[in-house]
């Protein structure tokens, strides 16, 4: 009987995904003899010429981590999808856009001038940028097409399931794994981490109040911090209470607050809109010009509330002005 | 779906409107008594209160097609629920200014104390606030997405349903 | 009309890669080109952020090597709000750093570029992982990999958070002390460490030194380039991960440049190619004299190999014996051999076991005051490690707020970029004859990138683009009506 094949896919991803699969440790090797995995570059030497060449549906399971942002990487993840039963998006980035769903605070142009002539280190007067197809003497290269705006997988192809977390913790992982090969997955489209806030198995829980009333928020580096005390109730921006368990509150443990890796619970559609009316409804403000002192410690309220979350979010991205229309730039 | 068409070659915004029950919604009320003629711009959403709105609301409206977004509510002090007003302040507050970030002008989120007993700001609020939303022109999201660079790919899922527990 | 073989992903390292190998018609290599495909543009979005953020936000440029990003950004912090961190701290930090360069080169040498060497290069595909690593080495030496990488990951989400993308980082210092309890397991571990790395580099001995077409490998003039090596070095010249200047050296050995880390913008340029989205740095100095190598040519190294050029010799007594043995093997300072990189990778996993044994012991660590909180005003700072993969500069510039308004980052790898494309050129054009290229012929081309280990995701942190032309039509309702677009 042949095991069942399994594929590990990165899209704009940083790497941390597939060094939580090799955090698993010894489990690996669990996993390897119950699985084959057939694409996997970190560590694999399958390319995607042998994916190209499997059946439809020939892999029992792909994970994929990751956003997407590129004409490759929708290529990956639609190629991926057809040669796969399962698709499980893997990461905050799969999940809901990640870190790199920040770039949808800015356009393309406006990144590619950053990068290719503003920064000091660019040599002087630069004016070449990377082309998708560029001529050189020996022929022509190809470079995929970067998108405006960066998307969740589900927003390019059907997605089975996601695990959460930047990156997933490991004994979720370990759970998923587990519920693949025996066959028993919650229903399609389910979040495969633990449906309550992560205020539930903190260790600081009992030191949180019943109400919570912040006469202000700290930023984390300007304030000392009681190391028993429950961060929230000291006026730090912990978003554990919006914020999906299942990661054993780790941040918390290293004395900073959670900044929303795991998602919000399944009650809620735009994470970043309900964990900032979370924090705002702490404040103990009630006059204008209070409320605006206590919030301009809040410096960016998007980078905040939506670091992991953007494209994800029902805005997606932030949007140019029309020509003559708005005042914002 | 944020594409309104032209009646008499002008734009009509597409405003939804959030109104506490104890308060605005009653002056809204009480200006249709009155025969108090406005805007016909506003589709109104009655809650409880004003601490009620949720965030989430303000951008599921601008995602599925309005305009500008108005939330009404009692006067500090008058809550009927105490301090739910004052919630609904702090959160509005912090909103406006991550939306400002996104790109969402000044002028189509507002926030207003209306009293039972004022039908006639209920008319003026609604009046002023199609008009600056008319002068700030359709919120056109898509378009506007597309304005740097051509996107491969629309979008074939449903926008904004949990789908069985999807965020 | 010329041919094409294109590599597609390249495999075992971090990151996305293609090398789009061009041949004639005599099926001669004309030239092979390393595209790296992707870009995120991290250098845009800091913008607008707290800086006190970017610690967590830069580490997701990579999740293989999150702890550099993260030290170098802790310390672009310290330098933008002019604050110096108590003792306690920075040694914590450096203790935390050598753990993470122990298993970080362990993982390379086991997961990534180990395996061309212990299972062979031209293996059949699916044996070249770590799974095929496994199984050469058995059961025993495998779980003793598996558990000492354990150990030290779990002393690093003990002390930073989080192993991958940690937290501990803030300017004045960090988040959580050692306590007397936890300085034990550092102890423990660290000895286990320093036996590891002995262990290491007697695999690398029995495996590749000991196997004479390895050595041939290594010693060919395929995988050799003559070009300057950049490291950073402590004030005896010593090789040093965490703080220190960048110390140049030229191919002939002599020291050209020696300075300190936040004037790196007189002696680093970067350069574009329209091929690929990875920037290519080179020396201010020399200049750009296109993709060759030589004294005239500003391309330069880094990394294990490029730091032991650059350096004196290595600050702790096995390494520096193991540093003396392999300069008296492949001959004279520097050494030019890319794929002897692996073997400098061992010797500085030594040096990270033997520093980390020195300040796990070090009474200092268990001082409970790590922090110091700032009082002055933000501005600009600079921070500069060595990560795994080379010299990593962090760069921001803030308001008065401490919210970024403009950030750089030169990030290892793009030090190396040139000379990875040389790397990957030279290879193809001697391993590839009469246009043959089967599976493990493509593999030897892949082993020179592999050697530097390279950080893809790390070098494309930013983000270009094209340069569209649109005309946009607004009719009297003020909507767009009409978009001409030129892309």
């Amino acid at each position: 009987m042949s095991k069942p094949q399994v594929g590990f896919y990165w899209c704009a991803a940083c790497g941390g995904c597939e060094e939580a699969v090799v955090d698993l440790n010894e489990d690996i090797l669990k996993v390897v003899s119950a699985v084959d995995i057939v694409f996997w570059p970190v560590a694999l030497d399958f390319k995607r010429s042998d994916v190209e060449a499997m059946a439809d549906g020939q892999m029992a399971v792909c994970f994929i981590n990751g956003a997407v942002r590129s004409s490759e990487q929708l290529e990956m993840a639609e190629l991926l999808r057809r040669k796969a039963k399962t698709v499980i998006a893997f990461g905050s980035c799969s999940h809901m856009g990640g870190i790199p769903g920040l770039a949808n605070l800015h356009g393309r142009q406006a990144m590619m001038d950053e990068a290719y002539r503003n920064v000091p280190s660019m040599a002087a007067g630069n004016t070449v940028y990377p082309q998708e197809k560029s001529d050189v003497p020996e022929g022509s290269l190809h470079l995929p097409t970067l998108w405006e705006t960066v998307k969740t997988l589900d927003q390019v192809i059907d997605v089975d399931y996601y695990l959460p977390g930047c990156p997933p913790p490991v004994n979720l992982i370990n759970d998923a794994v587990g519920a693949i090969l025996s066959g028993q997955l919650p229903p399609k489209g389910t979040v495969l981490a633990p449906d309550i806030s992560l205020c539930e198995e903190c260790d600081r829980k009992d030191s949180k109040p019943v109400d919570l009333s912040l006469t202000e928020f700290k930023r984390p580096h300007l304030a000392e911090s009681d190391p028993q005390k429950c961060l929230l109730a000291q006026g730090f921006l912990c978003l554990g209470a919006v914020t999906r368990k299942g990661c054993g509150s780790v941040c918390i443990k290293g004395n900073m607050p959670c900044t929303g890796c795991m998602g919000p619970t399944s009650h809620v559609v735009d994470f970043g809109a309900k964990a900032l009316s979370a924090m705002a409804s702490l404040a103990a403000a009630k006059e204008d010009q209070e409320i605006d002192a206590v919030m301009d410690k809040i410096v960016d309220p998007v980078g905040t509330f939506y670091r992991y979350s953007l494209p994800a979010s029902l805005l997606h991205r932030r949007y140019q002005p029309l020509a003559d229309g708005g005042k914002q730039s | 779906m944020s594409d309104n068409k032209p009646t008499q070659g002008q734009f009509e915004p597409r405003i939804v409107a959030f109104f506490c029950n104890w308060c605005t919604y009653t002056a809204a009320d009480l200006a249709g008594t009155a025969r108090l003629a406005y805007a016909p711009n506003v589709r109104v959403v009655r809650i409880m209160c004003s601490g009620r709105l949720d965030p989430q609301f303000i951008v599921k409206a601008l995602r599925e097609g309005a305009d500008g977004v108005l939330i009404g509510g009692c006067h500090p002090g008058d809550c009927h629920y105490q301090e739910g007003n004052y919630k609904a302040l702090r959160r509005i507050t912090l909103f406006k200014r991550l939306l400002a970030s996104l790109g969402i002008e000044e002028g189509r989120v507002r926030l207003e104390w209306i009293a039972a007993s004022e039908g006639e700001k209920v008319q003026r609020v609604i009046n002023e606030m199609t008009e600056v939303v008319r002068r700030l022109g359709p919120l056109q999201l898509e378009l506007r997405s597309r304005l740097n660079g051509a996107e491969v790919v629309t979008e074939p899922h449903a926008e904004g349903v949990p789908q069985g527990g999807r965020v | 009309m010329s041919q094409r073989i294109t590599i597609d992903p390249i495999t075992r390292l971090e990151g996305h890669g293609k090398i789009d190998i061009l041949l004639n018609d005599a099926g001669k290599v004309d030239h092979a080109y390393f595209q790296v495909p992707e870009l995120r543009g991290f250098e845009r979005f800091a913008q607008g952020r707290p800086a006190e953020d970017m610690p967590q936000i830069t580490s997701r440029i990579c999740g293989v090597c999150p702890t550099a990003h993260h030290m170098a950004s802790t310390k672009a912090l310290d330098s933008l709000y002019h604050i110096d961190p108590p003792v306690a701290a920075k040694k914590i930090r450096e203790l935390l750093y050598n753990i993470f360069f122990v298993e970080d080169h362990a993982l390379h040498f086991f997961f990534l570029g180990g395996p061309d060497f212990v299972v062979g290069p031209t293996a059949p595909k699916a044996e070249r992982n770590i799974l095929g690593v496994l199984g050469k080495v058995g059961a025993e030496v495998g779980l003793k990999v598996i558990g000492v990488r354990k150990r030290l990951r779990e002393l690093m989400t003990l002390t930073m958070g989080k192993v991958i993308h940690p937290v501990f980082g803030l300017p004045g210092g960090i988040s959580k002390p050692i306590t007397k309890e936890e300085q034990q397991k550092f102890i423990a571990t660290a000895a286990e460490a320093v036996e590891f790395g002995k262990f290491c580099l007697q695999i690398f001995d029995d495996i590749v030194l000991k196997n004479k077409q390895y050595v041939e490998y290594i010693t060919s003039e395929a995988f050799t380039h003559r070009t300057y090596y950049m490291g950073m070095v402590d004030k005896n010249n010593k090789v040093n991960f965490y703080d220190g200047d960048l110390r140049v050296v030229a191919p002939d050995g002599k020291e050209l440049t020696k300075f300190p880390g936040h004037k790196y913008l007189d002696h680093i340029v970067e350069h574009v190619e329209p091929w690929s989205f990875m920037k290519f740095c080179y020396l201010k100095e020399i200049g750009w004299k296109g993709f060759a190598d030589g004294p005239e040519s500003g391309i330069f190294a880094v990394a294990p190999l490029a730091r032991l050029n650059a350096s004196d010799g290595m600050a702790t007594p096995v390494a520096q014996q193991a540093y003396e043995r392999m300069y008296a093997t492949l001959g004279k300072k520097p050494v030019h051999h890319t794929l002897a990189t692996h073997w400098a990778r061992l010797i500085e996993l030594m040096y990270a076991a033997e520093r980390m044994q020195e300040l796990a012991n070090d009474p200092e660590i268990i001082n409970p005051k790590v922090r110091t909180i700032p009082t002055q005003t933000p501005d600009e700072g600079i921070g500069v490690v060595e990560a795994p993969r080379g010299t990593l500069i962090h760069h921001y510039q803030t308001d008065d707020r401490g919210v970024i308004t403009q950030a750089n980052l030169i990030v290892a790898t793009q030090n190396n970029a040139a000379r990875i494309a040389l790397s990957v050129d030279k290879a193809a054009k001697s391993v590839i004859i009469d246009g043959k290229a089967d599976d493990g012929i493509l593999n030897l081309v892949e082993m020179a990138f592999r050697a530097y280990d390279p950080c893809n995701g790390c070098a494309t942190h930013s983000l270009p683009g094209k340069m569209p032309l649109v005309v946009r039509v607004f009719d009297a309702e003020r909507r767009l009506v009409q978009e001409i677009r030129r892309d």
